[in-house]
């Protein structure tokens, strides 16, 4: 590299002829024409481009014309992350104007792979509104929307979200992945995207949008046959959903993630799905994994798990009790992952070693603020074996008792693991 | 911290009260050979275990204690009342423990970079005593002291006192690196020798014939002043939770050990109502300021232990207290940025929010969740809190509830907490919010619940929140659920005597677990849908674990006999090594295969620190450290440990490395792993086998939420993300340490690179 900046900066290109004869290089490359830094051949410069960030691009961009039209050749503008925050609101820095500005003017048609990183600022996730309703020219494949701190999108106005993003939905007729959780998109909208999408979309990741409907999902479901991955509410699940999911023509689902919030206890009520249709998804896409996260109070549970229910992972942010536990263990055979964050006073020994029992898939547990005693967690343990590949268990959770403290514990469970285990630890300070 | 001469020294000179008067006509003593000595104290304000101070009288014709106090830093600074009469009682305590032995505490107004050179000259001063401080910028300006004392011809001793150990020891045997988690740090641990015992106090025998020149105005001029002179306003002050002291401390360190014995269990209490009160036998504050030993405490606690439990050897969990403070001191020693996450290479760059509403409401008790504000008030009124208090605000601030950066949390317990040390207060946050340390994150404490669990009556929230007295247990912990009728009948509406909830704590936990996610499997190239495998471990266990770099494990983790699981405290004492000692013996994990190269390696990378060293402090100890005598050839054997990274290859697949290594191997067997999407796993797999490969790095990181991302393109990730994934490059490669150190370069390089232009 210092040999090549110095042959630019002496304006004397044409560096073979500065290196001592025959040394390290090739013949071959000794007889070819002279060359010069700025006349190396574009795919080559491409492909060193193709190595550097943004910036050491832009930087390069400046040294020749022949690096400058590199610099904007389309191959280097299919992905790129606008990053859109407030100095008052983030730590980061904010993609800058004047790129933004030239990626509208010359890339737009190149972008394929699209995402918005914004800050918790109403004027950032306006900010990526007012660029996205510039795409017009675009084949976006690949679309996200990512809020980083609080959902910003929610404030925008509604009209103003929606109107930007159908922009896309219009313009852009091969989407194939969008990542749209925690904004106002509506049905209308979803309505444009398969109308013009329907035959590419492949995932939709829409948690927390609150302005759609299990109507407006479900018509994505019906039109959108290759769909594979999708995330969404559980007050948008319904057996129509999971029976227009498993038509033949629709493709195999691949993961479903259904996140399932309550805003007030006891203010939400919460359907049931019928076995039926979950049969059905399982039928046809006998793969697919589902993935739940709750976020409910402990009496808001009575709905779920009642019958067979093919869930894959489970995630509980809050207190769940220890019958759901019981009842996942009769009722999840499929289940891989499970993690509780917090359950009563009561040991759940019992309902471990139903779930080592029946869950024969699973290979990852954590548990917050439970209480299980030494003997019931070995037992857990030995029955399932080296096939806990992940077990995070917090200290506090372990209640010494007769048969082990935590340092007989800590050696019994790593040889039914096969491998050294200890529990969680936070710092005592 | 309490970073009064840390701090002030890097501050515009300050207003200097008159220290040109001091003394000239203090006594000489008559034998002109006799040296006068000072002893500068900091931390470490105690009599007891202080070797530095011991080393002041020994043979000395004078010495005189001092501290540094500067007024103008005391009223700007952010510590907070308590904290500053902790100290002066502190001081008071040292001042009237030194009058007993015709001694006193000389308190200087000013910075010791301006006041030193006139007290060397006026007190014909030839030796200048103190003792080790570990943290960055104390070591910054120790040695701008020491510069300063060679120059006027006086001789410096510093002692290691503060800490169990010498960090730089523990740092050395993990390669030069500080261990990044507990588990690797207590295996470290393990292999040392047992702390130094702690040196005689202080005594009218130990001082002999040395004595302290003490004038008539000694009050006026180096009294200990009140909180009133440096300004604060003390009326209406309660009385201190905590008071301030060596004699306090020591007085509390009985009870603390008669209460151990009375209870006669060691493993760690479990928390119950009672616990979240301060306790007559809490000691953290007098460890903090050094009222307190802790090789005192650590040889009280060893001694206690053998007698209850019949001489069987204490498990390391016994000092765990200490040893957590020790772990975040090792990590901190030689990392100017540990309490930043910008630029501090073991912190993960989260997108935290800025919202200084939302962080003024938790810091002034008012987010509207009782038992987050009843722990704010708590540490507002005492300084102190329990430390899964400390957990649960925590945890609430930043990942939890309000997203807000650690670093703010950590200033706002800088101001209030007695115990708040800079290395251990920022380790704890970045602990806490998930930034480091390889910490699970799934576990979000719940605002409401884990109160409930704690105290399901309510009375600590009563307590501190008067305000609140009215409702019943039902509704203490979300008094904003309770109907109108029973707000009513507690004289308390929500919304206006107290507030309502700030956040509605589903919706931000679900929130906020998905950016952790999202943020842990960028960093770990996990493409996966479990949320445990987002964060990185080497032995399938949340907390990090052992890491693969570590030497040491890869020579552990080739025993493949499970029943003997080498390496920690806890499986040395169940295998049985009855030696009484807490240095474990690891003669049983000699390699049967050739290490004879490592070893010789590892003898000379051992011997070479050393011994630069030794040439390093030459000058600073004149009494040179006994331990490093009688270290050497035990060491060499014992710790015999390869350090280099070729010799790791051999460790592939066997029996206790770590998951992922694992995984790959039983897909190469075609095992089928049950219900796992095979593109998921390919992806994963490739990541792992080349991490270097800069097409990996930016297929993971471009695709990070896409979970079948259609056709990766080749872009290179962020210059931050890179210097994040390094990190975890760390965990998951087995040449993990030549990586730590590229790592370290390219942190350096790109922390050099200029602002970017775009």
């Amino acid at each position: 590299m210092k040999r090549g900046r110095s042959a630019l900066n002496s304006k004397c290109p044409i560096f073979p002829y500065h290196e001592k004869p025959g040394k390290r290089h090739k013949p071959s490359f000794a007889l070819s024409p002279p060359t010069d830094w700025g006349n190396l051949p574009y795919h080559i410069v491409l492909q060193i481009f193709q190595h550097l960030s943004l910036v050491d691009r832009a930087r390069a961009s400046s040294v020749c014309r022949c690096w400058n039209d590199v610099f904007h050749m389309p191959d280097l503008w299919r992905r790129f992350e606008f990053e859109l925050n407030q100095p008052a609101t983030s730590y980061l820095r904010s993609t800058h104007p004047d790129l933004i500005q030239q990626i509208i003017k010359k890339h737009a048609q190149h972008l394929q792979y699209v995402s918005f990183k914004v800050d918790s600022s109403r004027e950032s996730a306006e900010a990526a509104c007012d660029i996205l309703s510039q795409l017009v020219n675009c084949t976006i494949k690949t679309l996200g929307l990512i809020s980083t701190a609080r959902s910003s999108f929610m404030d925008v106005s509604q009209a103003h979200f929606v109107s930007a993003l159908t922009v896309v939905f219009v313009n852009s007729k091969s989407l194939s992945s969008i990542k749209i959780d925690d904004t106002p998109v509506d049905d209308p909208s979803l309505k444009v995207l398969v109308a013009n999408n329907s035959d590419t979309l492949k995932l939709l990741k829409m948690s927390s949008c609150p302005h759609v409907s299990p109507a407006g999902i479900l018509c994505v479901a019906d039109q959108c046959h290759g769909l594979r991955e999708l995330a969404l509410n559980y007050h948008l699940l319904s057996d129509e959903l999971l029976l227009a999911l498993s038509s033949e023509k629709h493709v195999h689902l691949e993961h479903l993630r259904i996140d399932v919030v309550s805003e007030n206890p006891g203010q939400t009520h919460f359907h049931t799905i019928k076995r039926s249709s979950w049969e059905a998804l399982l039928r046809h896409s006998p793969k697919v994994n589902i993935v739940m996260y709750f976020f409910l109070y402990e009496e808001e549970f009575d709905p779920f798990f009642c019958e067979e229910t093919p869930v894959t992972h489970l995630y509980f942010g809050r207190a769940v009790s220890k019958e759901m536990l019981g009842r996942i263990g009769l009722n999840c055979p499929r289940l891989v992952e499970l993690v509780v964050c917090a359950n009563g006073l009561n040991p759940l020994d019992e309902e471990l070693i139903r779930i080592a029992k029946r869950c024969k898939s699973l290979t990852a547990i954590g548990l917050g603020e439970c209480e299980v005693t030494c003997s019931g967690f070995v037992e857990f343990v030995k029955m399932c074996g080296g096939r806990l590949t992940q077990l995070s268990i917090m200290e506090d959770v372990l209640i010494p008792d007769n048969s082990y403290n935590m340092e007989q514990l800590h050696s019994e469970v790593s040889k039914h693991l096969g491998r050294l285990w200890f529990p969680d630890m936070m710092p005592t300070w | 911290p309490f970073v009064c001469q840390g701090r002030s020294a890097r501050l515009p000179s300050a207003v200097q009260l008159p220290v040109s008067t001091l003394e000239s006509q203090a006594p000489e003593p008559l034998n002109t050979m006799a040296p006068n000595s000072i002893h500068w104290f900091r931390k470490g304000l105690r009599l007891h275990d202080n070797p530095a101070l011991r080393e002041a009288v020994r043979g000395a014709g004078t010495v005189r204690c001092v501290y540094f106090l500067d007024p103008w830093f005391a009223g700007s600074s952010n510590v907070g009342v308590n904290r500053w009469r902790f100290l002066l009682q502190c001081l008071e305590d040292l001042d009237a423990s030194l009058r007993k032995l015709n001694s006193r505490l000389f308190v200087i107004r000013g910075q010791p970079a301006n006041v030193f050179p006139r007290l060397f000259k006026e007190w014909k001063i030839s030796r200048l005593t103190f003792e080790y401080d570990s943290e960055p910028f104390g070591k910054e300006r120790d040695a701008a002291i020491k510069k300063l004392a060679m120059e006027a011809g006086v001789e410096v001793i510093v002692k290691i006192s503060h800490t169990l150990y010498d960090l730089d020891k523990i740092i050395e045997l993990n390669g030069g690196q500080p261990p990044l988690t507990y588990k690797r740090f207590q295996t470290l641990i393990s292999r040392l020798d047992p702390p130094e015992m702690p040196v005689e106090t202080l005594s009218d025998a130990l001082m002999g014939g040395c004595v302290t020149p003490v004038s008539e105005d000694h009050g006026e001029k180096y009294g200990v002043p009140s909180l009133e002179e440096l300004g604060f306003d003390t009326e209406g002050l309660p009385s201190a939770v905590w008071p301030g002291g060596e004699t306090e401390a020591l007085t509390r360190i009985e009870r603390h050990l008669e209460r151990k014995a009375w209870v006669a269990n060691f493993e760690r209490p479990r928390m119950n109502a009672n616990s979240l009160l301060a306790s007559p036998t809490g000691l953290s504050p007098y460890l903090r300021f050094g009222c307190l030993s802790c090789r005192l405490f650590y040889f009280k606690l060893t001694d206690l232990y053998r007698k209850v439990k019949k001489n069987s050897s204490p498990p390391l969990s016994l000092y765990g207290q200490l040893l957590w403070r020790e772990f975040f001191y090792t990590a901190a020693t030689n990392n100017p940025r540990f309490d930043k996450m910008e630029g501090n290479p073991i912190c993960v760059r989260i997108p935290w929010d800025k919202n200084p509403e939302a962080l003024a409401k938790w810091a002034e008790a008012k987010t509207g969740f009782p038992w987050i504000d009843a722990i704010m008030t708590q540490l507002r009124q005492e300084g102190w809190i329990h430390h899964l208090a400390r957990h649960a605000v925590a945890c609430f601030l930043t990942r939890g509830d309000l997203w807000i950066s650690w670093e703010e949390g950590m200033k706002v317990f800088e101001e209030l907490l007695l115990d708040a040390d800079w290395s251990v207060n920022a380790g704890s946050w970045m602990w806490l919010s998930c930034s480091s340390f390889f910490q699970q994150f799934f576990h979000c404490y719940c605002p409401v619940g884990f109160g409930r669990r704690t105290d399901p009556n309510g009375d600590f929230i009563r307590r501190y929140l008067p305000v609140l007295r009215g409702f019943p247990a039902k509704y203490i912990y979300d008094p904003w659920n309770a109907p109108e009728s029973v707000q009513a009948a507690a004289k308390c509406i929500i919304g206006v005597h107290y507030p309502k909830p700030m956040v509605h704590h589903a919706e931000a936990s679900r929130l906020n677990i998905e950016r952790m996610k999202q943020i842990y499997q960028q960093l770990s190239r996990y493409r996966g849908l479990g949320l445990l495998a987002s964060v990185p471990s080497t032995n399938g266990n949340g907390n990090g674990g052992m890491m693969a770099y570590s030497p040491g494990e890869q020579q552990s983790g080739t025993n493949s006999n499970n029943s003997h699981l080498p390496g920690v405290s806890g499986s040395s004492v169940a295998t049985g090594n009855g030696s009484g000692s807490i240095l474990f013996n690891f003669d049983n994990e000699e390699q049967t295969g050739p290490r004879s190269v490592g070893q010789q390696q590892q003898q000379r990378l051992h011997t070479l620190p050393q011994s630069q060293h030794q040439q390093q402090h030459a000058g600073y100890h004149s009494v040179p450290d006994a331990s490093q005598n009688i270290t050497s050839s035990r060491l060499y054997h014992e710790f015999a440990v390869p350090q280099h990274p070729g010799l790791f290859l051999h460790t592939r697949g066997s029996g206790i490395t770590g998951k992922r290594e694992r995984e790959s191997e039983r897909e190469a067997l075609g095992e089928e792993e049950p219900a796992s999407c095979s593109v998921n796993k390919m992806q994963r797999q490739s990541a792992e086998v080349s991490p270097q490969s800069a097409e990996e790095l930016a297929t993971s990181f471009s695709s990070q939420d896409f979970l079948s991302e259609p056709e990766p393109e080749p872009e290179r990730s962020g210059r931050l993300m890179q210097q994040q994934q390094q990190i975890f490059n760390v965990f998951w490669s087995k040449q993990g340490f030549l990586n730590f150190q590229t790592y370290f370069k390219v942190c350096s390089q790109s922390s050099r690179e200029p602002g970017e232009g775009l």
